[in-house]
This record gives structure tokens, sequence and C-alpha cells, in this order.
């Protein structure tokens, strides 16, 4: 029972992140909020990922003091979310990089003023 | 659009993608009745075939390891494209605002935070080799490690400063080190070639389980992706500080 809540509680949070995170980049007011919107975003996937890859009561998948095959978490959910997890940062830093840009460029950090197509 | 339509448009999206999310998520299995044979196969064979006792940097650099190397080119070009744009608007010598960094460290900080923060340079740097080097034992491999050892280098220009920083970690060596993480990866899993196998092939000796040397080209594997992850984070580090260190140019 308790491992039902436990997913259905990380499927309500994992829809609940990303449309926060939704909601502050339609709202955003300045670029740099609206970068930080977009990791709440992904944030959200790595929530349903570990939701997904979670068996109740078991162990991670480290076979240093258990003998191979004992039953353990899913290791390809777990490689899959910690090369994301790093990978994310350097693509927000890509994005804050193009918020430096336009700043440089229009003097305003704030999407709604923003009017890239200016020449 | 104004604000308000903006979020009645948001409002009705959000409605229907929660209708959606239920409707999909209620049929899912919970964890009681998911079985994934694929995890399964990987938690039995990741110590028997490759005498590695960490299933997941099995997965990363062994069993799918060419889709780690995706992963590490989208760090790779994403870093890339960071110094890119970062560079664009940098048309101004070579010369550092002595007083940003300066003044914003007096304020900032004390003697004894700054030698508070030196003295954890060195455990940081140790703890990150032992995270790269370990990943095929226990928890860890090059992307983890790597971001703790860049930030060995984000505490010395905390500590020192920007100019401190800059003579310590040259740039140059660190684009190089990036070009040598990033190629490392490409030229381990070509090694394979040189025996006629696929790329990427497990060649090397998988020498003894709970040893530093099991799992063969893993441990060779997660030092490059480390390297290529430090180089990376400190490259990042090194573009965002000359932009907001140095003179602005024209403008």
């Amino acid at each position: 029972m308790s491992a039902q809540i436990v997913t259905y509680a990380g499927f309500i949070v994992a829809g609940w992140l990303f449309l926060t995170g939704l909601y502050g980049i339609i709202t955003s007011r300045h670029l740099v909020h609206l970068c930080l919107s977009m990791t709440v975003v992904q944030a959200s996937t790595y929530v349903l990922l570990a939701v997904i890859g979670y068996r109740p009561g078991l162990p991670a998948p480290i076979f240093v003091n258990m003998p191979a095959g004992s039953p353990a978490v899913d290791p390809v959910i777990q490689a899959l979310m910690l090369t994301d997890i790093v990978v994310e940062a350097t693509v927000i830093a890509l994005l804050l990089a193009i918020t430096v840009r336009i700043h440089r460029r229009t003097s305003t950090a704030d999407p709604n003023e923003v009017d890239i197509m200016r020449g | 659009m104004s604000r308000g339509w903006r979020l009645g448009v948001f409002l009705a999206g959000a409605a229907g993608l929660v209708f959606l999310f239920v409707v999909v998520a209620r049929p899912l299995p919970g964890p009681l009745e998911l079985r994934n044979r694929y995890a399964e196969e990987i938690n039995t064979r990741a110590f028997r075939e490759r005498n590695v006792t960490d299933a997941v940097t099995a997965v990363n650099f062994d069993y799918r390891g060419f889709d780690t190397i995706g992963e590490e080119f989208i760090l790779f070009v994403s870093v890339l494209g960071s110094m890119f744009l970062l560079r664009m608007t940098e048309e101004r010598g070579d010369e550092i605002l002595p007083d940003a960094a300066e003044d914003s460290r007096d304020v900032r900080s004390t003697d004894a935070m700054n030698l508070w923060i030196l003295a954890m340079i060195a455990p940081k740097v140790v703890f990150g080799i032992y995270i790269v080097t370990h990943g095929q034992l226990t928890p860890g491999g090059g992307f983890q490690g790597g971001v703790i050892l860049a930030t060995a280098a984000l505490m010395l220009y905390v500590g020192e400063g920007f100019a401190v920083f800059r003579r310590v970690v040259p740039h140059g060596a660190v684009e190089f080190a990036e070009a040598v993480g990033a190629g490392g990866f490409l030229l381990i899993g070509m090694l394979a070639w040189f025996w006629g196998k696929p790329f990427l092939t497990n060649i090397i000796p998988l020498g003894q389980s709970h040893q530093l040397t099991s799992g063969g080209t893993m441990p060779l594997i997660s030092v490059s992706t480390g390297l290529e992850v430090t180089a990376g984070f400190v490259l990042l580090l090194y573009g965002f500080l000359q932009e907001n260190l140095t003179p602005r140019g024209e403008k």
C-alpha cells in the first residue's frame, strides 16, 4: 500500500513541478528567472524517473556487500539521471550566456520587452 | 499578448494537461508490479560479465556507453556555445577590472574565511579524484567527480579572486584538458577497432573485481569523462567571470 502511495505521490509531485515551472516561464519578468523556471520543469522529469526506477525496500544497485543479481533498484534509470543532471547544468549555463547576450544587445532582461528582431 | 490572456491560455492548457496526465498515469503499474527485465539483467550481469560492483557505472560507461557519448557531447557543445556567446561580447583586451574583483572580495570575506576556503581545496581535489576513479566499485564516476573537482576551482576564485584563479588554472590548459577529455572517450571506444571489435567494446582485461583496475575500459572512460566535465565547468566559470570582470569595451 505504502508503495502505491509513493508512486502516486511521485506522479503528482512530478506533474506539480512541471506545471509550476511552466507557470514560472510564462509569467516571467526576468530572463534569469525564466532559465531557473526551466530547471524546475526539468526537475519534474527527475522525480518521474526516480519513481519509475524505485522498487520498494530495495537497496541501490551497488553489489559490494551483496551477491550479484540480488534485487536492487533500476540502474538504467539512475544512469540516465546522473548524466542528465550534470549535462543540464551546462545547458542552463548556455541559456544564461544567451541571457547575457540579450541584455548586452537590448539593455533589458525582461522577456516581455525584448524585441530581438530590432536592428 | 497581454498578461491576462497569456495566463488564460496557460490555465486552459494546464487543465488539459492535468486531465491527460491523470488518464495516462492512473493505469500505470506501481513499483510492486513493475518488473524491468533489462534492469534485472544488468544487475545480474554487471558483476559476472564485467567484474564491476556498481551497475550504474556499468550502464553508463559500458552497456550504454554510446548513449553516454551523446550526453557528453551535449555537455561539450553547450560549453562551446556558452564560450562562443560570452566571447562575442568580449572584444576588449586582456586587462581585468581590478576594482571589481578586489572590492567585492574585501567586502565579503575575511582572512580567516579565505584560509578556510583554501584549506578546503586540497580535500576537495582528493575527494573528486577518489569519486572519479572509484566509479566502477562504489557510487561515483566521471560525471559526479568532475563536478566536485570543478568546485575546487570555484573555491579558489572565491578565496583568492580572479587574478590568482587565472594564474593557477591557465585558460589554455583547461581548454586542452577539455579537448583531451572529450576526445579520450572516442579514442577509447575506437581502441576496439584494432581487435576487429565494434566501437566501445570492452577490450581491456577486466581485472579482479573489487579492485581499482576492475572493469576494463570503464575506469579509463570514467577518468576521461571526469576530465571533460571538470574542464567544461571551469571553462564556464572562466567565461562568466571574464564577462563580469573585464571592462565593457564600447558600450
